[in-house]
């Protein structure tokens, strides 16, 4: 079948023409086929006579107009281009706009997002959107999110904390691709500082907590946040989250690129990453804390929570009705009207989800629930839901956290 | 854990009330000269480049320290010769400063620049340092949700501060009376910037709007009365309390938060 629309002006006004001899006849061919047609003004027109629709369970034809069911009658023209997006193709980038995303996590965060839109606005038609990153990641989505070029890091000279390395790399990234412009995070975690190192590293001067750029003048909040400086749009810039709307209606090539040999030189590090240091999960304020792990009603063993707190390494949070009954200070409440958490990773276990609480952990990222009830509301939000008892998974929990401690556990993944 | 043979310089800047917008010592320059006091006790040295007729000076020197070194520059010079000059010949091993100002331009460029122009380490969100032995320094650097990751920086590095550092202690009347207040005439470079680019005070910053990119009605109505639910998370039922616990904690390890 072509795409081509063909229309008959004359069995058109037939069948709008209910007196017309050939009426019946072409309406009845019609209506086999021609449930919908593409009206003159190339609106698509439904037939309410036609045989569409489908008769329900007490026998009444029912119609669904959303469009999801259409009988088997239905031309599905452009079907299977609705759900993917247009590619946007830079072949020939005439100039480069590099952006190093933050990767939390190993994934774009939203801050990041932003940051790409943000490329691809001062990128227009002829750039290319030039992202960095370094070393493993775990992002799928980068065609949508709106990266043109993509430049894996990889290598154990950028793991951990290697910020002067990673500032010879990009220095490396500017002497081969020139970008027009360099677009960082102005976040705390790494952005912000790798864009003023590579600012100082380059010799340009940067705008920084950048929250809007238009027609070349871009607003930056200064001071302590209470003044706004616009400047014209430098060569580097440090944005704040939300300066522009994330990329969303286009796809893109995420095409690899290499660095050129010899172009990453070793530094001699003059300052040495000796790991992360443990802290007391007790103490992380709770609206701050990355890992929380949140008790309700549900627990019914509370010293057993507060063990696998312990044993996990995470910040103990906890529902309002944990926290009326007694079992959770009150500073531990999260949600509504206790504490809205910004946790990466939120372990729900016997919480039922109820607005209130949800609200509280709108900004987690991954969250997991246990709950005996898997039609609650907290199963609908958890990424991943394990509907068993409390008691037994916090135990279990606990005996292959402290096996993988010991060094016994094995890799199954 | 004060050392004698430590020389540390912190460099101090006039802050801003938040709500008043008053003059007032810098709360993270505060901690850069408190953190400062613990490494090397009264001698530390503090430096300020700018007007030294600001009484919002005194406020450091009320924190016990004797003297408060000032190279002289009118508003809208640029610092940051005039400290790269002072700092190559005052051999210091430590350069303490605030992350961010409270007033100008606050891009927080300067500890980055001092540390570029003077080729030595820099050290973000230092929280404490912990030994200092041959010419190297082990130290805490604090990381966002209050995690902490402990570095070794060779000697002389500078270091920027920020809310994670000790809380200043507060002010005494008497000592920042008394305190010293050493000024020394330095030459004026003009920093372009404030000439080409322009202050005001801040707007407050749009609203990100929600736009529903739906194709038809039907989906735009969907997408407003759709309550928030997550699209297909993963469901295990009628496992064994073993089998759900290991699948949390392979979720667990690969977010990387069991350590
Ligand atoms: C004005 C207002 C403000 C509020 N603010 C907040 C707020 O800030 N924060 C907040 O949390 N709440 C708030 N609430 C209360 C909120 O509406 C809910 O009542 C509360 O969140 C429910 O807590 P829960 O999920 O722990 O308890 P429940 O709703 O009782 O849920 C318990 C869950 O545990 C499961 N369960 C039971 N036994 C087990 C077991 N052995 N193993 C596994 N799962 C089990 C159940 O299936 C159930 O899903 C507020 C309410 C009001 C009216």
């Amino acid at each position: 079948m072509t795409d081509i629309i063909r229309r008959d002006p004359r069995a058109e006004w037939i069948a709008r023409n209910r007196l017309h001899p050939l009426h019946a006849v072409m309406q009845a061919a019609h209506t086999v086929k021609e449930a919908r047609w593409m009206g003159p003004n190339g609106v698509i027109r439904k037939s309410p006579h036609a045989a569409l629709g489908f008769i329900g369970p007490n026998g009444i034809r029912r119609i669904d107009r959303s469009g999801a069911q259409q009988g088997g009658t239905t031309r599905r023209l452009g079907q299977s281009q609705e759900t993917q997006l247009p590619l946007h193709r830079v072949d020939e980038p005439a100039f480069i706009i590099a952006v190093v995303p933050d990767m939390v996590g190993g994934r774009l965060s939203s801050h990041d997002r932003d940051l790409l839109g943000l490329a691809h606005h001062l990128a227009g038609q002829e750039g290319a959107v030039l992202a960095v990153v370094f070393g493993e990641h775990k992002e799928t989505g980068f065609d949508t999110a709106g990266v043109d070029r993509l430049l894996q890091l990889s290598g154990h000279e950028y793991d951990g904390y290697s910020p002067e390395q990673r500032v010879l790399a990009l220095r490396a990234v500017e002497s081969q691709f020139l970008p027009r412009h360099w677009l960082l995070p102005d976040s705390r975690t790494g952005g912000g500082e790798l864009g003023r190192r590579l600012a100082a590293a380059l010799h340009e001067r940067p705008a920084t907590r950048v929250w809007q750029v238009k027609d070349g003048v871009c607003i930056g909040r200064a001071g302590s946040g209470s003044e706004d400086l616009t400047r014209a749009v430098p060569r580097l810039i440090l944005a704040s989250a939300e300066c522009a709307e994330p990329v969303s209606e286009t796809r893109h090539d995420a095409i690899e690129v290499m660095l050129g040999e010899g172009n990453t030189l070793r530094s001699l590090p003059r300052l040495e990453d000796l790991g992360p240091v443990a802290v007391d999960p007790a103490l992380i304020p709770m609206a701050e804390a990355e890992f929380i792990l949140s008790g309700g009603n549900g627990v019914q063993d509370w010293d057993l929570f507060h063990r696998a707190a312990q044993t996990l390494g995470a910040t103990e949070g906890a529902s309002r009705v944990a926290v009326d009954d007694g079992h959770m200070p009150r500073h531990r409440q999260v949600g509504a009207t206790g504490t809205w958490v910004t946790a990466r990773v939120y372990l729900a276990i016997g919480i039922s989800g109820a607005v209130q609480h949800l609200q509280g952990i709108g900004a987690c990222d991954k969250v997991i629930a246990v709950n005996l009830n898997a039609g609650c509301d907290m199963i609908k939000r958890a990424d991943l839901s394990v509907i068993a008892d409390s008691s037994a998974v916090l135990e279990a929990l606990i005996r292959l956290v402290e096996g993988y401690r010991a060094g016994d556990w094995k890799d199954v993944a | 854990m004060a050392d004698v043979s430590l020389e540390v310089i912190t460099l101090v800047s006039v802050g801003a009330h938040p709500t008043s917008g008053r003059a007032r010592r810098a709360e993270q320059d505060a901690r850069a000269v408190e953190l400062g006091l613990h490494l090397a006790g009264n001698r530390l040295q503090l430096l300020h480049a700018g007007n030294p007729y600001e009484e919002a000076l005194r406020g450091y020197l009320g924190m016990g320290i004797p003297a408060l070194h000032v190279l002289e520059q009118p508003k809208g010079a640029d610092a940051l010769p005039v400290l790269v000059d002072y700092l190559r010949e005052a051999s210091v091993q430590v350069v303490l400063t605030g992350t961010q100002a409270e007033t100008g331009e606050g891009s927080g460029m300067l500890p980055y620049l001092l540390a570029e122009a003077l080729g030595w380490p820099l050290v973000v969100g230092l929280a404490e340092v912990e030994t200092i032995e041959g010419g190297s320094a082990q130290v805490l650097q604090a990381l966002p949700r209050g995690q902490r990751r402990r570095l070794r920086v060779r000697l002389p590095f500078v270091a920027s501060v920020d809310n994670a550092a000790p809380v200043a202690r507060q002010s005494a009347f008497g000592p920042a009376r008394r305190g010293q207040i050493e000024v020394q005439e330095v030459e004026v470079v003009d920093d372009i910037l404030l000439s080409e680019s322009t202050l005001q005070p801040s707007r407050p910053r749009p609203k990100r709007l929600k736009v529903i990119k739906a194709k038809t009605a039907a989906d735009r109505f969907r997408a407003a009365t759709a309550k928030a639910s997550g699209d297909g998370g993963q469901i295990l039922r009628d496992v064994t309390p073993e089998a759900g616990a290991e699948a949390i904690f392979k979720l667990l390890r690969e977010e990387g938060v069991i350590r």
